[in-house]
């Protein structure tokens, strides 16, 4: 098989498939079309911008460089933690835990896929840890700000009822054992959902991506088992981390809740 | 048994008061004007300045929790976190026997928390309160919702408290319940606390 190349006219034919978000949006009063065009603007300019950033990286022979991408996809990533919270914490609070969690997980989970599994060489070659730390943090992302969003959210809900688990005596992790069951739930269903439906559904993104440049089906497979298990375990520590930050970040060292930490 | 110094809470002066084991201050304002922020501060809820003393010892001496199992804070909108009352208590014989010195079916314990009246759930949040062994109560309106019979009863629960030892702090809006239970009131009034003794 051989890899068949995109033309940009290709590109522009597929973008026009926007225009059914954009039809939707107007036809119910969804309010959504300049979110829709910032959206699309901004991922075409960040892919395209990627595309060039990762060729020139790729020929670098230095790590330096790989390093300083890496730092960057997780400091975006980070910010996305804070920007999808409702009531983030005041501060640097939840971009610093959000980062932080990432930051680990993201290194974590690459260098024991590259180095530990994979085991190209180079180990640190660009061109394997920069696609799989990017999948990592993408899925670990998710799962972090949906558990932090939900921790939040039921401890604002459930104020009543925590308080009153404090007031009888119960520590913090016990006040609080609901909203973090709650939170872990909602954070890790995501991917357990997308290993549910992998290979029945839909042909997750890597594989299709690596079945499309000519890679046999059942070696793309196996490649798509490692990362998705990989996957699956970083972003349940991602969730675990963020989680239990996050209810330390909600209470203090005398066991109380502290709400008034939260903006909004 | 428990003393309180120059405890700061938002939009009152400082408050000092001392209340002994076996008596009940009962603190009496207008709405709003910190009758519950005291109560929350008391039971090292929020953050404040100021000492609280149990037995002699200052709160910052023990951990939260520890603080909160003498301390114990009765709010006057009662939270729940689980379908029935029993999963609320620790098994505990004598639960079910104040169930019912307090005039509310054997069942209530079992039943759905959302199919029991408003003054049911309160009674069980004022027998929950008093659970475990507290030295200091800290009950705010816990018969607000209760008919003259139901309070009645609440208020023998209370003064057994009081005979057993324990002191308790009640927050009521009731003159009648007040000049009953109170050794001394603290009136809130105008940002600032007055201590009365009877």
């Amino acid at each position: 098989m051989t890899y068949v190349s995109l033309s940009n006219f290709d590109l522009v034919i597929a973008a026009g498939l926007l225009l059914i978000n954009g039809a939707l949006s107007l036809a119910f009063r969804l309010g959504l079309e300049r979110s829709l065009a910032i959206a699309a603007v901004r991922m075409v300019v960040q892919l395209g911008a990627i595309g060039f950033v990762l060729r020139f990286i790729f020929a670098q022979t230095s790590p330096a460089w790989t390093v300083a991408l890496a730092l960057v996809m997780v400091i975006a990533a980070g910010r996305e933690v804070w920007a999808r919270q409702t009531n983030p914490f005041k501060g640097w609070w939840t971009y610093g835990l959000g980062t932080s969690t990432l930051l680990f997980v993201g290194i974590l989970g690459t260098v024991f896929g590259v180095a530990g599994l994979i085991g190209p060489e180079p180990w640190y070659a660009a061109r394997f840890i920069l696609p799989i730390m990017g999948m990592m943090l993408g899925n670990a992302l998710t799962g972090v700000s949906l558990a932090l969003e939900t921790l939040t959210a039921t401890a604002r809900r459930e104020r009543t009822a925590i308080e009153a688990r404090i007031a009888l005596g119960d520590t913090r992790l016990q006040a609080l054992q609901e909203a973090l069951r709650q939170a872990l739930k909602t954070g890790t269903m995501p991917i357990i959902n997308a290993m549910a439906a992998s290979g029945i559904v839909a042909l997750p993104g890597m594989m299709t991506g690596q079945i499309l440049s000519g890679v046999d089906p059942v070696e793309a497979t196996k490649y798509q088992l490692l990362i998705m298990f990989l996957i699956a375990g970083t972003t349940a520590l991602g969730v675990l981390i963020a989680t239990f930050g996050g209810v330390y970040l909600l209470t203090d060292e005398r066991h109380r809740l502290r709400l008034d930490r939260l903006a909004g | 048994m428990l003393r309180v110094e120059d405890l700061t809470v938002p939009g009152l002066a400082p408050i000092s008061f001392e209340v002994g084991a076996g008596t009940c201050l009962v603190i009496q304002g207008p709405s709003g004007s910190g009758k519950t922020l005291i109560m929350r501060a008391m039971a090292d809820l929020d953050p404040v300045n100021g000492y609280i003393y149990v037995q002699g010892r200052e709160r910052e001496e023990m951990s939260g929790p520890d603080w909160r199992s003498l301390v114990r804070y009765g709010a006057a909108e009662p939270g729940w976190w689980a379908p029935v009352p029993r999963a609320h208590f620790e098994a505990d014989a004598q639960v079910d026997r104040v169930v019912v010195a307090l005039g509310l079916p054997n069942t209530a314990l079992d039943r759905p928390l959302t199919e029991l009246s408003t003054g049911e759930r309160q009674r069980l949040a004022l027998i929950r309160t008093l659970s475990g062994n507290p030295k200091v109560l800290l009950l705010d309106e816990p018969t607000a919702a209760l008919d003259k019979t139901s309070a009645d009863l609440a208020e023998e629960l209370i003064k057994f408290q009081l005979r057993s030892g324990k002191a308790v702090v009640l927050v009521t809006h009731d003159e009648g319940q007040a000049l009953r239970l109170a050794d001394q009131w603290l009136i809130l009034r105008n940002g600032s606390g007055k201590v009365f003794r009877r």
